[in-house]
């Protein structure tokens, strides 16, 4: 899993080396929604092949949303506490 | 919002090709998936080196800018460590993975089904997914309920571009900026928090 890590850093360097490339950066920024676009297919492919997966979507999408309204909430509630404290005092 | 509806192909296209038999079976093992995410972290990498902004925002600002997204992350957290402990199909460090996506489900649905599980990937994908969602629906809400900065916290890395006119329409165009730094300090984050989090806490 460092590998993962490693890799995009080496990646922050080039990019900060060519970033007055335009035409590098936007190749590399297509190449990624491309690269996205190859993944999602093989998440897909190997999600459609398992059916035990495929059984279990309704409950694995009920999971889902319990931690995804849970996240919401709860940066919320904390924005609203900084809201009070910190940026209204500020203006 | 074009990128998206690829997206949605994309997945959907091999959802179908992985029923039908004659799926090739060089796919199956993993292999190609983990040298296309070798490339995809080093290309993300190169966008967020070579992006002026995110460069000029933190000269500019420095730690005031820190100040939102770090709201959305401990707040997210905040609230998924105790509901995770009423789930039984995920632990909660595997729950904290998946909230860490803050919206990008693409990379963080993908980067969870390579290192960890294509069970807890698909749960970041529609966790993710789910996220923008109740963010595009209930912007207007949010403001009444809490307050001009709520509709950008719940975006997370999203409130660079896809969440972004519903931002500026529910909390004001003053809030464009705050918005725009927000998502972008996230999206380069997400990797490295969904990784160090499966890595540690899973």
């Amino acid at each position: 899993m460092i590998e993962i890590l490693l890799i995009m850093s080496a990646g922050i360097l080039i990019g900060y080396l060519i970033r007055s490339n335009g035409r590098l950066i936007r190749l590399a920024d297509r190449m990624v929604i491309i690269t996205i676009l190859v993944l999602l297919f093989f998440m897909g492919f190997t999600i459609g092949r398992d059916p035990l997966i495929m059984g279990s979507l309704p409950q694995l999408g009920l999971t889902a949303l319990i931690l995804s309204v849970a996240g919401v909430t709860g940066s919320m509630l904390l924005a609203l506490l900084v809201w009070k404290l910190y940026f209204r005092k500020n203006r | 919002m074009k990128t998206s509806l690829y997206i949605l192909i994309a997945f959907v296209l091999g959802l179908l090709f992985g029923q039908t038999a004659l799926s090739p079976g060089f796919l199956i093992n993993g292999e190609p998936a983990k040298y296309t995410l070798y490339v995809l972290m080093l290309l993300v990498g190169i966008s967020i080196g070579a992006d002026h902004r995110s460069l000029n925002l933190i000269r500019e600002q420095g730690f005031r800018l820190m100040v939102l997204p770090l709201v959305t992350i401990v707040g997210t957290f905040a609230a998924i460590i105790p509901v995770s402990a009423l789930l039984t199909d995920v632990s909660t460090g595997e729950s904290l993975a998946v909230g860490a996506g803050f919206g990008y489900y693409s990379l963080s649905g993908i980067i969870i089904t390579r290192i960890h599980s294509e069970t807890l990937g698909i749960i970041a994908l529609l966790a993710n997914v789910i996220r923008e969602i109740i963010t595009l629906v209930f912007a207007p809400v949010m403001v009444v309920w809490f307050g001009k900065l709520a509709p950008i916290t719940a975006a997370g890395a999203t409130s660079m571009d896809t969440t972004l006119p519903v931002i500026t329409a529910a909390s004001g165009r003053e809030f464009s900026v705050i918005a725009l730094a927000h998502g972008i300090i996230l999206t380069i984050i997400v990797p490295v928090l969904v990784t160090t989090i499966l890595m540690f806490f899973v």
